[in-house]
C-alpha cells in the first residue's frame, strides 16, 4: 500500500500547496522524504531531531564550524529566524525508524562500546555518551540529539570530524574535546554498538539531563548551553 | 653606444615619470594636517546612521568578513585570476585595522586606491567604482566604521603570482586602466537618474560584476554594464543593457525596485553572487534610493544581444531531456515551464518558458543553478523563500545536459542545446 502510493507520487505530482514542506523540498531533496534520511548514509535522518540542535547545525555550515559546500551554499542567503522555522519544522516530524543495521563485529568490540557509551572512562576522564545524549540515547530537548537510529558510516564520519577539528561548535567545544580522547579503536567500537541498536517506543529527545553518576562532573557545551 | 644608453635611460625615467605622475592623480596632500582635509569627523548619531546606511549599499562588509567572522574585520579571500587578495581589517584596531587612519586617508583609499602607508590597492577592492563616492560619504563611512568594536585580527597577505605581486606591476595597471573621478551631475537627467547613476556606478559598484573584465582584470568602459563572467566562481553577471538578458528598460520601476528590495519579481528572481548581494545590501536601501537605481538602469542605453539559435540536437538526447525534465523538473516548473505562482502574484518556483535567465547565451548559471539548487534571499519582502534541490547527486553532466537543451528549446524558448562539455568544464 505504501509502496503503491510512493509510486503513485512519483507518476502524478501532488496539488501545490503552500507549506513549510513545500517551501523545503530542496532539504528533503537529500535529507529524504520529510527528513527521513537518505539511504546512502550520508545524509542523515533530520526529521525528529531536536529543534535548537538542528537550528546550531545550520547556522554552524553558514558560519563555518562545519563544511560541506552544498549545504553552505543553501544556507548563506538565509535568516536566523527562517532557519529556526525550518529546524523546527523537521523537528516536530514524527517518524518510524528503520530498524538497526545488522552488526559485523566481535562480540569483543560491542561489549567496549556498549561500557564507553554507557560508563565513559572515568580512568581518563571520558564522559559516558549517556550522560548528555540521555539515558535512551534519544537526545535532549532543545540541543542536544539522539545518537540511535543514524548508521555507522554517518557515525564514523562525524566522529571522525569531531576529531579533527572539521566539525566544530560553540566554544566551550564540548564534542570536539571528547572526540579528541577517544582512539580510532573506541571510535569503532562505539559506532558498531550505537547503530546495531534498535530506537526505543519512546523516540522523543528527554525534557531534562539525566542525573550525574556519582564522581562523574558537568561538561560546559557552549552548543548547550 | 653611449647615446643610446642615454637616450633609453630617459625614455624609462619618462615612463616612470609618467606612470607616477599618473598614480597621483587628485590625491589629497594628506602632510597638511592642519588643512581641513584631515580635520577629525563629528561623529554625530545621523552621520552614524548614514555611514552605516552607506557600508550596506556599497556591501562593504560582504568581502570584509569572513564566514561566521567579526563583521567588516576582513580576512576573506577573493580569489581572482591573478591569486587570491585578502581582506582587509576595516575595524577601528590600532595595530591591524584602521584605527590610526584619518579621514583623509580613507578618502584615498576609496577614490585613489591607495592605502594609508602609501602601498597601491589590489583593484579587486572596487576603487575603480569606488573613485566616485563623495568625500561627505566617504567620511560618513568612516565615521561608522570607526564606531564599530576594534577587532585586533592581522591581515593575511595576498598570495598572488609574480608579477601581480610586484607594487610597480600594479603601478603599470593604474596607469592605464584607473583613472580617479568625481560625479558629475548630467544636467539634462533628473535628480533620481543622477542618483541612481552615483549609486549605481559608485558605491554599489555594480560594474564590477556586470562589466566584462580584460585579461589584465580591467574592466571595460565601452562595455559598460554589459555583462560579464564573473572570475573564477563562473557565474555570469547578466548585460543590463541587452533585453535579451537583463536589462530592465520595458520593466515598470516598481518590478526592478521589487526585485532588488525582495530578490523576486514577477519576472523572476535573484539567483547565485546577486542572492547575495539583494541579502547583504539592496534590501536594505530606502525605496528612493532603489527608485533612483531603477530608473538610471532602466534608461541605460540598449545594447542587444545576438542570439544565438538553436543548434541541432540528436533526437536522442532531445527524448532524454523531455524525460528528465518529466521527472525531476515538471513538479515545480510546471510541465509547460509556466511555473508555479502564489497568492499576491509572487512566483513560488519561476517560469522557465521565455524566461531570459534560461536563454542566456553564457549557460554558467543554469549549470549552477541546477547542480546546487538553492534559495532566494531571505528578505524583510520575502522572509520565507522557496528552494531548489541540488542535482549534483542525481544528474549526470550529460542528463544536465540534456535537460538544459531541452528547457532552452521548448514552450516558444529558442535558445542554442548545451553541450555536455559546456557543463563538465564547470565543475
Amino acid at each position: 500500500m505504501f509502496a503503491l502510493a510512493a509510486t503513485a507520487s512519483h507518476a502524478a505530482a501532488p496539488p501545490f500547496e503552500d507549506t513549510i514542506a513545500q517551501r523545503t523540498q530542496a532539504c528533503t531533496a537529500c535529507h529524504g522524504r520529510e527528513g527521513r534520511a537518505a539511504s546512502d548514509g550520508y545524509y542523515p535522518r533530520i526529521a525528529g531531531k531536536p529543534a535548537g540542535y538542528l537550528y546550531h547545525q545550520l547556522v554552524n555550515f553558514r558560519d563555518g564550524r562545519r563544511h560541506y559546500g552544498l549545504m553552505a551554499q543553501m544556507v548563506d542567503p538565509l535568516s536566523d529566524a527562517y532557519l529556526m522555522e525550518i529546524a523546527q519544522y523537521f523537528s516536530q516530524l514524527d517518524l518510524p525508524y528503520p530498524a538497526p543495521q545488522p552488526s559485523s563485529a566481535l562480540a569483543d568490540m560491542l561489549r567496549r562500546g556498549q561500557t564507553l557509551v554507557q560508563q565513559g572512562d572515568a580512568t581518563r576522564q571520558i564522559p559516558a555518551c549517556v550522560q548528555c545524549h540521555g539515558a535512551a540515547l534519544t537526545g535532549v530537548a532543545p540541543n542536544i540529539p539522539g545518537l540511535l537510529g543514524l548508521p555507522r558510516d554517518y557515525l564514523n564520519a562525524q566522529l571522525g570530524a569531531w576529531r579533527t577539528g572539521q566539525r566544530r561548535a560553540h566554544a566551550p567545544d564540548c564534542m570536539g574535546a571528547v572526540a579528541r580522547q577517544l582512539n580510532l579503536d573506541e571510535v569503532n567500537a562505539v559506532t558498531y554498538w550505537l547503530a546495531a541498536q534498535p530506537v526505543p517506543a519512546n523516540t522523543h529527545p528527554a525534557t531534562a539531563l539525566p542525573v550525574l553518576l556519582p564522581g562523574t562532573k558537568a561538561i560546559a557545551c557552549g552548543s548547550a548551553p | 653606444m653611449k647615446r643610446i644608453t642615454f637616450g633609453v635611460c630617459v625614455l624609462v625615467l619618462a615612463i616612470a615619470a609618467l606612470v607616477w605622475h599618473l598614480n597621483t592623480r587628485d590625491e589629497p596632500d594628506l602632510s597638511a594636517s592642519l588643512s581641513t582635509l584631515s580635520q577629525p569627523v563629528n561623529a554625530t548619531p545621523e552621520l552614524l546612521a548614514r555611514g552605516a546606511y552607506l557600508a550596506r549599499a556599497g556591501n562593504c562588509a560582504a568581502c570584509h568578513t569572513t564566514r561566521g567572522g567579526v563583521p567588516y574585520a576582513g580576512g576573506r579571500g577573493i580569489d581572482t585570476p591573478f591569486g587570491m587578495v585578502y581582506s582587509s581589517n576595516l575595524t577601528p584596531d590600532i595595530g591591524t585595522g584602521i584605527g590610526s587612519w584619518s579621514a583623509a586617508e580613507f578618502w584615498r583609499a576609496l577614490h585613489n586606491g591607495r592605502s594609508k602607508d602609501g602601498r597601491l590597492l589590489y583593484p579587486a577592492f572596487p576603487y575603480p567604482s569606488y573613485t566616485l563616492v563623495s568625500r561627505a560619504d566617504s567620511d560618513a563611512l568612516y565615521a561608522y566604521l570607526r564606531s564599530l568594536p576594534a577587532t585586533a585580527q592581522p591581515a593575511t597577505p595576498h598570495a598572488l603570482r609574480w608579477p601581480f605581486n610586484q607594487q610597480p606591476a600594479l603601478a603599470v595597471w593604474r596607469a592605464l586602466y584607473f583613472t580617479p573621478a568625481r560625479f558629475q551631475p548630467e544636467p539634462a537627467q533628473s535628480a533620481e537618474w543622477n542618483r541612481g547613476a552615483y549609486l549605481v556606478r559608485g558605491l554599489g559598484h555594480c560594474g564590477a560584476c556586470h562589466t566584462a573584465r580584460n585579461a589584465l582584470g580591467a574592466t571595460d568602459d565601452r562595455l559598460d554594464l554589459a555583462g560579464g563572467l564573473i572570475p573564477v566562481q563562473n557565474w555570469y553577471a547578466p548585460s543590463l543593457t541587452s533585453p535579451q538578458e537583463a536589462g530592465v528598460h520595458d520593466w515598470p520601476l516598481e518590478d526592478t525596485v521589487r526585485l532588488l528590495q525582495t530578490g523576486m519579481s514577477s519576472q523572476g528572481a535573484v539567483l547565485g553572487p546577486m542572492a547575495e548581494v539583494v541579502q547583504q545590501s539592496t534590501q536594505y536601501l530606502s525605496s528612493q534610493d532603489l527608485t533612483a537605481m531603477a530608473t538610471y538602469l532602466k534608461a541605460l542605453p540598449h545594447t542587444p544581444t545576438q542570439p544565438v539559435r538553436n543548434t541541432s540536437v540528436a533526437v536522442r538526447n532531445v527524448q532524454r531531456g523531455a524525460k528528465l525534465y518529466d521527472q525531476h523538473c515538471a513538479q515545480c516548473h510546471g510541465d509547460q515551464g509556466q511555473g508555479v505562482q502564489i497568492q499576491g502574484g509572487q512566483m513560488a518556483y519561476p517560469a522557465l518558458a521565455g524566461n531570459r535567465a534560461v536563454t542566456l547565451a553564457n549557460t554558467a548559471n543554469l549549470v549552477h543553478a541546477v547542480r546546487n539548487g538553492g534559495f532566494a534571499p531571505a528578505t524583510a519582502g520575502n522572509p520565507r523563500p522557496f528552494g531548489m534541490p541540488p542535482f549534483v547527486l542525481v544528474l549526470s553532466d550529460a542528463d544536465i545536459a540534456a535537460v538544459l537543451s531541452h528547457i532552452r528549446a521548448s514552450w516558444g524558448n529558442q535558445a542554442a542545446a548545451v553541450g555536455e562539455l559546456d557543463v563538465s568544464r564547470l565543475r
